[in-house]
């Protein structure tokens, strides 16, 4: 695979087309294990298992799913990994199985699983379906970690779990409830615009330079 | 288990949208103008009280007796999946005038957590594994757990009144969303953001619910 090809793969997955943040995608998990961190992380790597898993099968299978019933083939293959990960979870990690609960078998219906799987495994090869799934399945843990983090340390004063100041000295409530869930997500979309926006227009600006100044130096020989 | 209760806690207190974040993606996506909310909420409680009236006995006297509880999200999403093609085909033949206005939201409900989300809430054993989402509230002087073992009444009745709760919200804030999509503010703070932030106090309102008894 050419180096462009996985440079534009990886920072779509990151950044251009950032899942939680960029196209709002899966937001039902998003607001919902947001409250700690360690829930969110984990969730995030539940969703990158199950979207790297069935991007990779989809991509596979994409030749031979007739094109009318690709849903349900989609939703099943996909059922099947998320079935994998809850009883993964349950042996391994019964902690965390307990606190993410119903959200584990809601991976099914996640957005970012089936968006995924319809708009790039189902007419793409297998390595760069895979490369895909894995560099989404970051952006989603990334994003769903940082929001977590901001909300358990003003919510609970702790990080990962680890306490870190006395909570009763200096904690904010609300950001543990539902309603801070939906306010710190709004802000974090908002903020992440704005810097996005930012970089877009300082590397277009960049790049109308760099192509610009070769020109000007061929004419102005030629009108010399 | 109280009736009252059920019907309190599903639409109020347990609403999906506000107090159980299920189904935020038609939430967001669908609430431009009442009516379009309108036409999504009904789909979505039609579809909730045939998913509970159909998964309740397939778990309770397939699935339990054989031991294959752990087949229960690939059996309920294929169920959810060909109940929500049978229902688009049936009301496409019969009904078409409601079919205009309801069947281009049909697929949508297929993925959507809400559903998914009901069809386990019925199940006892499925809910037990998240019981901190269950709260046990007095209401009208009546301790009521929610997300027990139900009965299939039960079942179907709070499939009807979550659905009622969800359509009850998504046109709540497709009517705050006439006036707050009109406000002028910053650039980024558009669309997406101030939506949530519009959630955000519609969740604070519904948190009231929870505190009642």
């Amino acid at each position: 695979m050419k180096k462009e090809r996985f440079n534009q793969i990886a920072l779509d997955g990151l950044v251009r087309q950032n899942p939680t943040l960029r196209l709002v995608l899966g937001t039902c998990p998003t607001l919902a294990v947001t409250i700690s961190a360690i829930n969110s992380f984990g969730m995030g790597m539940a969703v990158l298992f199950v979207l790297v898993c069935s991007n990779v099968i989809i991509s596979l299978l994409r030749n031979v799913i007739p094109d009318r019933v690709r849903i349900p083939c989609f939703i099943v293959i996909i059922a099947t990994f998320v079935t994998i990960v809850s009883m993964f979870m349950e042996a391994f990690l019964p902690s965390l199985f307990e606190s993410l609960g119903v959200w584990l078998a809601l991976i099914v219906v996640n957005c970012i699983v089936l968006g995924r799987a319809e708009s790039f495994a189902s007419h793409n090869p297998v390595g760069e379906s895979a490369l895909d799934g894995l560099f989404m399945g970051l952006g989603f843990t990334l994003s769903v970690t940082l929001i977590a983090i901001v909300r358990e340390l003003l919510g609970s004063a702790s990080f990962f779990g680890m306490e870190l100041w006395d909570p009763s000295k200096f904690s904010i409530k609300f950001f543990t409830s539902n309603a801070g869930a939906f306010l710190t997500y709004g802000l974090f979309i908002a903020i992440f615009n704005v810097c996005y926006n930012a970089v877009d227009r300082k590397l277009k600006h960049k790049h109308a330079q760099q192509t610009l100044a070769p020109v000007t130096v061929a004419e102005t020989k030629e009108a010399e | 288990m109280d009736v009252l209760g059920i019907i309190f806690s599903a639409l109020f207190a347990n609403n999906f949208i506000l107090a159980q974040f299920k189904g935020i993606c038609p939430f967001l996506g669908v609430s431009q103008k009442p009516g379009s909310a309108l036409g999504m909420g009904l789909a979505v409680t039609a579809v909730m009280v045939i998913t509970c009236a159909v998964t309740y006995p397939i778990y309770t006297f397939v699935l339990v007796p054989l031991g294959i509880k752990y087949l229960y999200i690939i059996v309920f999403i294929l169920v959810i999946a060909s109940l929500v093609q049978m229902l688009e085909m049936i009301l496409k033949k019969f009904t078409p005038g409601l079919y205009s206005s309801l069947g281009i939201y049909l697929p949508l409900v297929t993925t959507n957590c809400a559903i998914l989300g009901v069809a386990q809430l019925v199940t006892a054993e499925v809910a037990a594994t998240s019981a901190h989402f269950a709260k046990t509230l007095v209401v009208f002087g009546k301790a009521v757990k929610i997300s027990m073992a139900m009965s299939f009444g039960e079942a179907v009745l709070s499939g009807l009144f979550y659905g009622l709760g969800f359509t009850l919200a998504i046109i709540l804030l497709a009517g705050l969303r006439q006036k707050v999509d009109r406000l002028n503010v910053a650039k980024p703070m558009r669309g997406f953001p101030m939506t949530m932030i519009t959630a955000c106090f519609m969740a604070m309102a519904f948190y009231i619910f929870s505190l009642i008894g």
